[in-house]
Protein backbone atom coordinates (compact mmCIF):
# COMPACT_ATOMS: atom_id res chain seq x y z
CA UNK A 1 0.00 0.00 0.00
CA UNK A 2 0.93 3.56 -0.73
CA UNK A 3 -0.11 7.01 -0.74
CA UNK A 4 0.67 9.72 -3.12
CA UNK A 5 0.27 13.26 -1.88
CA UNK A 6 0.41 16.64 -4.18
CA UNK A 7 2.25 19.23 -2.73
CA UNK A 8 -0.23 21.35 -1.28
CA UNK A 9 -2.15 18.40 0.88
CA UNK A 10 1.64 17.21 1.74
CA UNK A 11 2.62 20.73 3.16
CA UNK A 12 -1.27 20.71 4.60
CA UNK A 13 -0.75 17.18 6.67
CA UNK A 14 2.55 17.98 7.43
CA UNK A 15 1.47 21.36 9.14
CA UNK A 16 -1.73 20.25 11.12
CA UNK A 17 0.53 17.69 12.82
CA UNK A 18 3.35 19.32 13.44
CA UNK A 19 0.93 22.56 14.47
CA UNK A 20 -0.73 20.04 17.21
CA UNK A 21 2.11 18.81 18.54
CA UNK A 22 3.80 22.26 18.80
CA UNK A 23 0.54 23.69 20.28
CA UNK A 24 0.69 21.43 23.09
CA UNK A 25 4.02 21.43 23.89
CA UNK A 26 4.79 24.70 23.98
CA UNK A 27 2.10 26.37 26.11
CA UNK A 28 0.87 25.70 29.19
CA UNK A 29 -3.14 25.79 29.08
CA UNK A 30 -5.33 24.17 26.66
CA UNK A 31 -6.74 27.75 25.82
CA UNK A 32 -3.07 28.73 24.85
CA UNK A 33 -2.32 25.43 23.52
CA UNK A 34 -5.41 26.16 20.72
CA UNK A 35 -4.80 29.28 20.01
CA UNK A 36 -0.80 28.91 19.51
CA UNK A 37 -1.50 26.03 17.58
CA UNK A 38 -3.59 27.27 15.20
CA UNK A 39 -1.01 30.72 15.34
CA UNK A 40 1.58 27.72 13.69
CA UNK A 41 -1.03 26.51 11.72
CA UNK A 42 -1.53 29.53 9.64
CA UNK A 43 2.02 30.39 9.06
CA UNK A 44 2.68 26.96 7.93
CA UNK A 45 -0.11 27.35 5.18
CA UNK A 46 0.72 31.02 4.90
CA UNK A 47 4.46 30.67 4.00
CA UNK A 48 3.35 27.62 1.46
CA UNK A 49 0.96 30.30 -0.38
CA UNK A 50 3.69 33.12 0.12
CA UNK A 51 6.64 30.75 -1.37
CA UNK A 52 4.18 29.66 -4.19
CA UNK A 53 3.38 32.83 -5.00
CA UNK A 54 6.92 34.00 -5.42
CA UNK A 55 8.09 30.88 -6.93
CA UNK A 56 5.62 32.29 -9.97
CA UNK A 57 6.61 35.44 -9.96
CA UNK A 58 10.33 34.28 -10.36
CA UNK A 59 8.93 31.85 -13.41
CA UNK A 60 7.01 34.84 -14.87
CA UNK B 1 30.64 40.88 52.08
CA UNK B 2 27.56 39.08 50.68
CA UNK B 3 27.54 35.01 50.78
CA UNK B 4 25.95 33.87 47.40
CA UNK B 5 23.63 30.89 48.37
CA UNK B 6 21.74 29.00 45.49
CA UNK B 7 18.58 27.34 45.68
CA UNK B 8 16.98 25.47 43.46
CA UNK B 9 14.19 26.70 42.38
CA UNK B 10 11.07 24.85 43.40
CA UNK B 11 8.74 22.99 41.12
CA UNK B 12 5.82 25.56 39.74
CA UNK B 13 3.82 22.81 39.35
CA UNK B 14 3.05 19.34 41.17
CA UNK B 15 5.88 17.42 40.54
CA UNK B 16 6.70 13.52 40.37
CA UNK B 17 10.22 11.52 41.79
CA UNK B 18 13.46 11.92 39.09
CA UNK B 19 13.35 8.47 38.16
CA UNK B 20 9.64 8.29 37.50
CA UNK B 21 10.62 12.17 35.49
CA UNK B 22 13.05 9.87 33.96
CA UNK B 23 10.70 7.31 32.69
CA UNK B 24 8.27 9.38 31.13
CA UNK B 25 10.92 10.88 29.18
CA UNK B 26 12.45 6.94 28.03
CA UNK B 27 8.70 5.74 27.22
CA UNK B 28 7.79 9.03 25.20
CA UNK B 29 10.95 8.28 23.02
CA UNK B 30 9.69 4.89 23.23
CA UNK B 31 6.20 5.05 22.30
CA UNK B 32 5.28 8.27 21.34
CA UNK B 33 3.16 9.73 24.17
CA UNK B 34 3.43 7.14 26.41
CA UNK B 35 4.93 9.65 28.38
CA UNK B 36 1.94 11.85 28.41
CA UNK B 37 -0.11 8.81 29.55
CA UNK B 38 2.31 7.76 32.29
CA UNK B 39 1.76 11.30 33.89
CA UNK B 40 -2.23 10.85 33.17
CA UNK B 41 -2.48 13.66 30.57
CA UNK B 42 -4.25 11.44 28.39
CA UNK B 43 -5.49 13.80 25.82
CA UNK B 44 -2.22 15.83 25.77
CA UNK B 45 -0.81 11.75 25.09
CA UNK B 46 -3.50 11.06 22.51
CA UNK B 47 -3.06 14.09 20.51
CA UNK B 48 0.55 13.67 20.47
CA UNK B 49 0.51 10.07 19.70
CA UNK B 50 -1.57 10.67 16.52
CA UNK B 51 0.59 13.26 15.24
CA UNK B 52 3.81 11.31 15.43
CA UNK B 53 2.10 8.14 14.75
CA UNK B 54 -0.26 9.19 11.84
CA UNK B 55 3.24 11.33 10.02
CA UNK B 56 5.73 8.43 10.49
CA UNK B 57 3.18 5.89 9.21
CA UNK B 58 2.32 8.18 6.18
CA UNK B 59 6.25 8.70 5.85
CA UNK B 60 6.44 5.17 5.03
CA UNK B 61 3.43 4.90 3.12
CA UNK B 62 4.76 7.66 1.01
CA UNK B 63 7.70 5.08 0.10
CA UNK B 64 10.01 8.12 2.45
CA UNK B 65 13.22 6.70 3.63
CA UNK B 66 14.37 5.04 6.35
CA UNK B 67 18.01 6.27 7.19
CA UNK B 68 20.24 3.53 9.21
CA UNK B 69 23.26 4.13 11.34
CA UNK B 70 25.90 5.80 8.91
CA UNK B 71 29.13 7.82 9.25
CA UNK B 72 28.89 9.41 5.22
CA UNK B 73 27.41 12.58 4.45
CA UNK B 74 26.36 14.85 6.93
CA UNK B 75 22.85 15.30 5.63
CA UNK B 76 22.83 11.73 5.81
CA UNK B 77 23.59 11.13 9.60
CA UNK B 78 21.00 14.07 10.66
CA UNK B 79 18.33 12.21 8.99
CA UNK B 80 19.40 9.03 11.25
CA UNK B 81 19.54 11.22 13.96
CA UNK B 82 15.68 12.38 13.26
CA UNK B 83 14.73 8.89 12.32
CA UNK B 84 15.93 7.49 15.77
CA UNK B 85 13.80 10.27 17.50
CA UNK B 86 10.48 8.29 16.35
CA UNK B 87 11.87 4.94 18.90
CA UNK B 88 10.09 1.94 18.55
CA UNK B 89 8.19 3.34 14.81
CA UNK B 90 11.54 3.83 13.66
CA UNK B 91 13.12 0.09 15.05
CA UNK B 92 10.51 -2.16 14.00
CA UNK B 93 10.58 -0.47 10.57
CA UNK B 94 14.43 -0.72 10.41
CA UNK B 95 13.53 -4.73 11.92
CA UNK B 96 10.86 -5.03 9.00
CA UNK B 97 13.42 -3.59 6.26
CA UNK B 98 10.57 -0.84 5.15
CA UNK B 99 11.42 2.35 4.36
CA UNK B 100 14.47 2.00 1.70
CA UNK B 101 13.15 5.01 -0.22
CA UNK B 102 12.04 4.97 -4.07
CA UNK B 103 13.80 7.66 -5.71
CA UNK B 104 11.89 7.76 -8.51
CA UNK B 105 8.76 9.10 -7.01
CA UNK B 106 8.28 12.75 -6.11
CA UNK B 107 6.73 12.52 -3.32
CA UNK B 108 8.64 9.70 -1.83
CA UNK B 109 11.07 12.93 -0.69
CA UNK B 110 8.04 14.51 0.80
CA UNK B 111 7.94 10.56 3.26
CA UNK B 112 11.61 11.01 4.25
CA UNK B 113 11.09 14.33 5.34
CA UNK B 114 7.61 12.72 7.03
CA UNK B 115 9.60 10.27 8.90
CA UNK B 116 12.43 12.73 10.30
CA UNK B 117 9.96 15.17 11.16
CA UNK B 118 7.80 12.91 13.31
CA UNK B 119 11.44 11.55 15.00
CA UNK B 120 12.04 15.06 15.94
CA UNK B 121 8.34 15.98 17.24
CA UNK B 122 8.39 12.89 19.49
CA UNK B 123 11.76 14.20 21.02
CA UNK B 124 10.48 17.10 21.88
CA UNK B 125 7.28 15.39 23.11
CA UNK B 126 9.21 13.57 25.37
CA UNK B 127 11.07 16.40 26.16
CA UNK B 128 7.53 17.92 27.41
CA UNK B 129 7.01 14.81 29.37
CA UNK B 130 9.81 15.18 31.08
CA UNK B 131 9.01 18.75 32.04
CA UNK B 132 6.31 18.04 33.19
CA UNK B 133 6.98 15.04 35.82
CA UNK B 134 9.10 17.93 36.78
CA UNK B 135 6.57 20.28 37.22
CA UNK B 136 7.77 22.70 35.22
CA UNK B 137 4.22 22.62 33.02
CA UNK B 138 1.32 21.75 34.44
Amino acid sequence: MTVTLSHFSAAFVFAVFASTVFGITQRNTPREMVRYGLYCFSLFIGGVIVAGWVMWLLRH
Amino acid sequence: MTAEVQVEAAPQYPAVSHGMAVTALILGWLIPGAGHFLLKRWTRGALLMVSVVTMFVLGVLMQGKVYGFNTGDILDILGFIGDVGAGALYIVTRAMDWGRGAIQIAAADYGTKYIIVAGLLNIICAVDAYSIAQGKKP
